[in-house]
């Protein structure tokens, strides 16, 4: 196999991409942040970043993403049942990484009934808020390129990445209790592939390459829906998260909430900010100094010792049972 | 009998010359160390999960899934053994008017200097203040932790509401080993008190200097006639 | 496909009727986004429901199952009141100028010559006037009353949109709405592509809906074009081979036909097949029967089949009923008649209309035989699975021997799509267990057949005795030996008709197109249409070359097409009568002087002069048939014909059950339900997380669409006092199932005839053997009839019922 130096993402925009050999990356020294690993190393070299475009406007909802997904992953996802719904399994779980969602809309503007399908998965944040709630050192790291990845050695399944994510993504499994996710495929993309959902998704709804010319096709497909009549279509590549590396086009950039809670403007929320902020600093701060404190006072402060003439006093109490006059207080 | 005002059952002079005071009966020992003991797991393994530079602390269990798995039901233990401590405890640590004095002379408790406090009943208000704050905090402690005690109760509550249980959380544990610090530190400085929870009872001169209230009034039940 | 998917991302518009592409063919329907990515195209979906290719469409409009051709027809009334017809092409390549005779006529929802005791015309005046030259008498000017167009006129003329509106349910304005945009590609540079599937075919008129489409894009210049065309979605990957190879009870490979009782010897047979042309110069393709005939004969029993005995002509088998389809077959095995039953890759119990009856008649075999890599429903026929397959082993005395086969993946071949591609694929795993290629299994019991034959004799052993049967292993023929027969060689050396010194092809060499194929026997060929799969050059349905001269989308060297590698048939009306293309940016072949070039193979002899030959050689007008003359049963127009179950009586003639044209069996005639008893309509169909009754089987496909469910609107959910999710059960005069109730804004009532009309509809993935939870197919519902002209059954619309079920047993 050659490999081509100066590719170090897979660069593609469609469904099948080319097979371009590339040297294997998405080593250590990748990683440009990693959960509880504030002195992390800086990375070794700067990978391309990539995206995963998901354009609901040509998704067909045929779940083939979910499939992929599974199959790769080798995840089970459990046969549920029926509720009277289109969604299985009914959520994201450690089984199954990406959904489907499905949500029916009365346009009341044009009066037209939409049925719009999301698929729902990790978006990759730029600020990921899992990796800032993660306590376990390197069990969730960031790529150069991008993608947040769960190293599942490392994650004690404390399940605080759930808190974090302002998506709702991450799932514990109740067997191995680890946290997973999608990975992006960061294995597939570590030598030049692209995801297994986008690979299988028959009308490339879902389109993987660099981030950049992912912006470009994006803004084509945003020009081709005006041109349908969806004023309002645009990107959906949340600024709150610092930009995503999963994002989407949709016909109602203005109501993300249409497609099955989108959130509008999601971020890390100020609660965790100020768990993983703040709330650390100056706990640590006010134990030590109470620790200090103590220590100096112990050692300054003479101790409080019981007197012999204390003693004496409770004989006199106990024997007598009579308080000598004038040590009786209030 | 009298009515007990200041001390509670099993409280009683045991030896008279010298005086000890019996002041915790063997249960009562060992529930207080067992809260003393989860309290310090909870307090090694919670710091460990609280700050990336005391993580290495989860290596004290075998691991961080250990850790993980451990802190909560070392919580419960926790609960359970403090509930015994608080039905026993909590009629004497009500407020009374003379903690207001107590307080008001801290700077004096501070240096040891008793000799203007108010004579007290068998715990003073910094002990109380140990005591409630305790309390509330396990309280607090044990119900924001069933919310983020993913292994049992993933969906118990929203993810809005988990965030701020996790922060709660910390907030409260974070309170919790200040007091912890507070309580070591004070039963070190005040020397003569750590028997009390050893051997289970204090020198006289202890109680006199210390708790007179809770002395005089088991002097004035036991004091009398000959000792055994 | 009269064009191929690839050939989709060129059109300007399509339209998804009669199917669903987006569910059941998702990964085609690739090309539908790279239509409306590349070039802007417009897609339109009329369905009865809200479909995933309706959630991905420009416009949307909701039908009444089983009335596709009112809105057709309507379609067509449009377009010619609205002068939205692409003239030349009309003139010139659809027999619109043709003359019928007289007897011809249509009044009250029946053409003439109808006997409703045989539930048959007679056809004898569904012909044109012929002049005493032989040929076709036609008015060009079209003014003569009796013309093809003005009859079309005359016979669309009640299809106003009021009329449509009434027995469709689709609102007027919906139906205006698509007619302007489907009226836009009349324009020579404007194309609209039909996509349709078992939505159009599994209607007692099946083949008239399709009909109905064929006639609208010949109206609008679209068959033949780049981007056009009406394109048959194939149900399953292999389907098209299916038909193409002859697995259907009245033909042999190549669409030859089985003789019948009355066509005694060869002579008689080939009488009916000359196909002469019916106007002066034109070329009728279907006069080279004899050529594929008798090379098929030669393929089938080599040295036996002679020219002295009408190369074994008496072989084969002669029908006495015009098709032993599988309702007539299970029909027969309900009433005993049938003793063995071999039942190859299929799944009667889950895919044949009235589960009860098709229970009953295997419950009367002596012997099934099921050959398949799966464990069906039909295997396990005999067992008790409670409700999901409620009968008593005990008394089903039915002996069933399962032979476990490969599955696609597991064997070499070539498979056939919906654009007649022939692809070839190579193993990707060894088989399991026991399993063997059918093949193999085919293989190894003609050895012994034919050993029985040649030590025991019999009444005429010959045609096993004497079938050819030259494989390396004659008890596993190979992939490519087959390919190779059906391609064809030379049996002597063929030398050049015009030039008899000029030898073309080596005897024992592959030919590399039919063009080759002799009457005297000195070629064969098992399949004419595949001749040129596999010549000398090797296996032409390997190849994977993906170039694209000029962006046409034809792909000409990846795999092979039959016929003759051409993408596009009748792609000679891609150009106009002088050979120039209507539209220079979707050229696909040009007349430039002396023959024909392009990007395609040409549908025309490279060297026809367009002005004199039409484009439509396979038939013998020339053109393409807007009426169709004799050769469908029920008619040579499409005319709106209800379901056999219908919520409303045809407006046309309320006395009319379904299609009168069509065969009914009187059991099942009694079993049919009133919408007195049965108001809601029914329709059933696939989804995408599944594959017919396969992926059931599979834990990850199972896990994506677990349990069986109908689907109704919020209104009957509302009126029946059904949950969301809720157990339902679902009855018709058949049968019943228990079901999930899927609640939906996707399904919304109609109004037909004053009456609302509610739609339950009802997916077929589900049984009791495999991964997934047990359930119920649509099956169990369905009516015991079929469509007038091939009996493919009247799965999309019947009636139900539908009740709570509340604290039912459950799985």
């Amino acid at each position: 196999m050659t490999t081509d130096p100066s590719l170090d993402s897979p660069r593609t925009a469609v469904s099948n991409p080319p097979v371009q050999p590339m040297k294997a990356n998405l080593g250590p020294g990748d990683v440009i942040r990693a959960s509880a690993m504030p002195d992390l190393p800086p990375p070794e070299r700067e990978l391309t970043p990539v995206a995963k475009l998901i354009d609901v406007s040509k998704c067909i909802g045929c779940k083939a993403c979910q499939a992929a997904c599974a199959e790769w992953n080798d995840t089970e996802p459990e046969i549920g049942y029926n509720t009277g719904v289109y969604e299985n399994p009914h959520d994201l779980t450690p089984e199954m990484f990406t959904l489907m969602r499905f949500s029916e809309y009365e346009n009341p503007e044009s009066g037209e009934f939409e049925w719009l399908i999301r698929k729902d998965g990790c978006m990759h944040c730029a600020d990921p808020g899992c990796l800032k709630a993660c306590p376990a050192p390197g069990a969730i790291v960031q790529y150069t390129n991008g993608i947040v990845d769960f190293i599942h050695e490392n994650c004690i399944g404390c399940g605080y990445c759930i808190t974090g994510c302002p998506f709702n993504i991450p799932r514990v499994s109740k067997t191995d209790h680890r946290s997973y996710k999608c990975t992006l495929c960061s294995d597939r993309v570590a030598v030049g592939q692209g995801p297994a959902c986008a690979k299988a998704c028959p009308t490339q709804a879902i389109v993987f390459g660099t981030k950049e010319d992912m912006l470009t096709h994006a803004e084509a497909r945003v020009e081709d829906l005006k041109s349908r009549g969806y004023d309002k279509a645009g990107i959906y590549d949340p600024q709150g998260v610092g930009g995503a590396h999963v994002f989407y086009v949709l016909h109602h950039a203005d109501q993300p909430a249409l497609y099955s809670g989108l959130p509008e403007d999601p971020q890390i929320s100020p609660v965790v900010r100020g768990w993983k902020g703040v709330t650390k600093t100056i706990g640590l701060a006010a134990i030590g100094a109470a620790a200090v404190g103590s220590v100096l006072h112990g050692l300054l402060a003479r101790a409080n010792k019981v007197s012999q003439q204390d003693e004496h006093e409770a004989e006199e109490l106990v024997d007598h049972g009579i308080p000598r006059a004038g040590t009786e207080r209030v | 009998m009298e009515k007990r005002l200041y001390s509670q059952p099993g409280d009683h002079i045991e030896t008279r010359a010298p005086v000890t005071v019996s002041r915790y009966r063997g249960f009562t020992r060992a529930n207080h160390w067992l809260t003393a003991a989860s309290l310090i797991v909870l307090l090694v393994s919670g710091m460990a999960l609280f700050h990336p530079s005391l993580y290495g602390l989860t290596a004290l269990f075998g691991g961080g899934q250990v850790t993980r798995w451990l802190h909560p039901f070392v919580g419960v233990l926790l609960f359970f053994s403090f509930l015994v401590l608080f039905l026993q405890l909590w009629r004497l640590n009500l407020p009374r008017p003379e903690d207001v004095t107590w307080v008001e002379h801290i700077g004096e408790v501070m240096k040891g200097e008793e000799e203007k406090l108010p004579e007290l009943g068998k715990y003073n208000a910094g002990q109380k203040f140990v005591f409630w704050a305790m309390s509330v905090l396990i309280v607090v402690l044990i119900a924001s932790g069933v919310m983020i005690w993913e292994q049992y109760f993933p969906h118990l509550v929203s993810i809005p509401v988990r965030r701020w249980a996790v922060l709660v959380h910390s907030l409260a544990a974070v309170a919790i080993i200040l007091v912890f610090i507070l309580h070591v530190y004070a039963a070190i400085w005040t020397r003569g008190t750590i028997r009390a929870m050893t051997r289970g009872t204090v020198t006289g001169g202890w109680a006199w200097r210390h708790h007179r209230k809770w002395l005089r009034e088991l002097a004035g039940r036991d004091g009398r006639g000959p000792a055994e | 496909m009269t064009n191929a998917w690839t050939d989709i991302k060129n059109t300007d518009l399509v339209i998804v009727m009669g199917g669903n592409a987006a569910e059941a063919h998702p990964c085609g329907f690739k090309w539908v986004t790279e239509a409306k990515a590349t070039r802007g195209a417009r897609l339109i979906v009329v369905d009865p429901r809200f479909t995933r290719t309706a959630s991905v469409a420009d416009y949307y409009a909701p039908i009444r199952p089983g009335t596709d051709i009112a809105f057709l027809m309507g379609v067509i009334r449009w377009c010619i009141e609205n002068d939205k017809v692409q003239w030349d092409y009309v003139r010139h390549y659809t027999n619109a100028a043709f003359l019928v005779k007289e007897g011809y006529g249509w009044s009250e929802g029946l053409f003439n010559g109808y006997d409703a005791d045989k539930r048959a015309y007679d056809m004898s005046d569904w012909e044109y006037q012929i002049g005493d030259d032989g040929f076709a008498l036609v008015d060009p000017t079209l003014q003569d009353p009796r013309c093809v167009w003005n009859l079309l006129k005359a016979h669309v003329d009640v299809y106003t949109p009021e009329f449509v509106e009434r027995v469709t349910g689709t609102p007027r304005d919906r139906f205006l709405h698509i007619c302007e945009a489907i009226g836009e590609c009349s324009a020579p540079d404007k194309v609209m592509t039909s996509m349709y599937a078992l939505g159009w075919t599994q209607h007692a008129k099946g083949a008239q809906n399709i009909r109905g489409m064929a006639m609208l894009q010949l109206i609008l210049g679209n068959i033949g074009m780049r981007g056009g065309g009406v394109n048959a979605l194939r149900g399953h990957s292999n389907i098209q081979g299916l038909t193409d190879l002859g697995l259907m009870s009245n033909l042999i490979p190549g669409y030859l036909s089985i003789p019948r009782d009355s066509e005694v010897d060869f002579k008689t047979y080939m009488s009916t097949k000359g196909n002469a042309p019916l106007r002066p110069g034109q070329t009728s393709y279907w006069q080279n029967y004899r050529k594929f005939m008798v090379s098929f004969q030669k393929a089938m029993w080599g040295d036996a089949a002679t020219a002295g005995n009408d190369w074994a002509y008496h072989y084969l088998p002669k029908l006495d009923v015009p098709t032993y389809d599988i309702l007539r077959m299970f029909d027969m095995m309900a009433r005993g008649e049938v003793n063995l039953y071999f039942c190859q890759g299929f799944n009667p119990m889950l895919s044949f209309p009235n589960r009860a009856k098709v229970t009953r008649a295997l419950s009367r075999l002596k012997l099934l035989v099921v050959m398949d890599p799966l464990q069906t429903e039909t295997a396990a026929f005999w067992q008790d699975h409670g409700i999901y397959n409620d009968v008593d082993p005990a008394s089903i005395q039915t002996e069933v021997i399962e032979l476990p086969t490969t599955c696609f993946a597991e064997d070499e071949g070539a498979t056939i799509n919906s654009g007649r591609w022939l692809q070839w694929h190579w193993a990707g795993a060894t088989p399991p267990g026991q399993a063997r290629p059918d093949t193999w299994i085919m293989g190894n019991l003609f050895q012994r057949l034919r050993e029985l034959y040649r030590t025991e004799g019999g009444v005429f052993p010959d045609p096993i005795v004497n079938l050819s049967w030259d494989y390396k292993d004659p008890h596993e023929p190979s992939a490519e030996e087959l390919a190779k027969e059906m391609n064809g060689r030379a049996l002597a050396d063929l030398y050049d008709p015009k030039d008899p010194g000029k030898l073309l092809v080596p005897a024992g060499a592959q030919l590399s197109g039919f063009g080759l194929l002799r009457d005297d026997g000195t070629t064969m060929s098992g399949c004419w249409i595949f001749t040129g799969s596999w010549t000398q050059d090797g296996n032409m349905m390997a190849r994977r070359d993906n170039s694209d001269p000029g962006d046409a989308g034809t792909f000409p060297n990846w795999s092979f097409s039959w016929p003759a590698n051409r993408r596009i048939l009748y792609n000679r009306a891609s150009a106009d009568l002088s050979g120039k293309p209507w539209d220079p940016d979707r050229k696909l072949i040009e007349w430039d002087g002396q023959q024909w070039t392009g990007y395609d193979v040409p549908d025309i002899a490279v060297t026809a002069r367009p002005e004199e030959v039409m484009p439509f050689i396979m038939t013998n007008e020339g053109t393409g048939r807007l009426f169709v003359r004799k050769l469908m049963v029920d008619g040579p127009f499409p005319t709106h014909m209800e379901p056999f179950e219908s919520p409303v009586a045809n407006p046309l003639n309320p006395k009319l059950l379904g299609n009168p044209a069509a065969r009914i069996f009187e059991e099942d005639l009694k079993q049919l339900g009133t919408s007195d008893a049965f108001p809601f309509v029914a329709t059933s169909y696939r989804l995408t997380e599944h594959f017919h009754f396969w992926t059931k089987h599979n834990r990850i496909n199972a896990a994506l669409q677990p349990e069986f469910f109908v689907e109704i609107s919020e209104e009957l959910a509302a009126e029946k006092g059904i949950a969301r999710g809720g157990r339902v059960r679902v009855w018709s005069n058949r049968g019943e199932v228990w079901a999930k109730a899927v609640v939906t804004k996707r399904i919304r009532p109609l109004t037909c005839d004053g009456k609302t009309v509610h739609i339950v509809g009802i997916p077929l993935h589900w049984g009791f053997t495999g991964a997934a939870r047990k359930g119920f197919g649509p099956n169990s519902l369905t009516p015991f009839v079929g469509d007038a002209n091939i009996q493919t059954p009247e799965f999309k619309a019947f009636l139900v019922n539908i009740e709570p079920a509340e604290g039912e047993a459950v799985s």
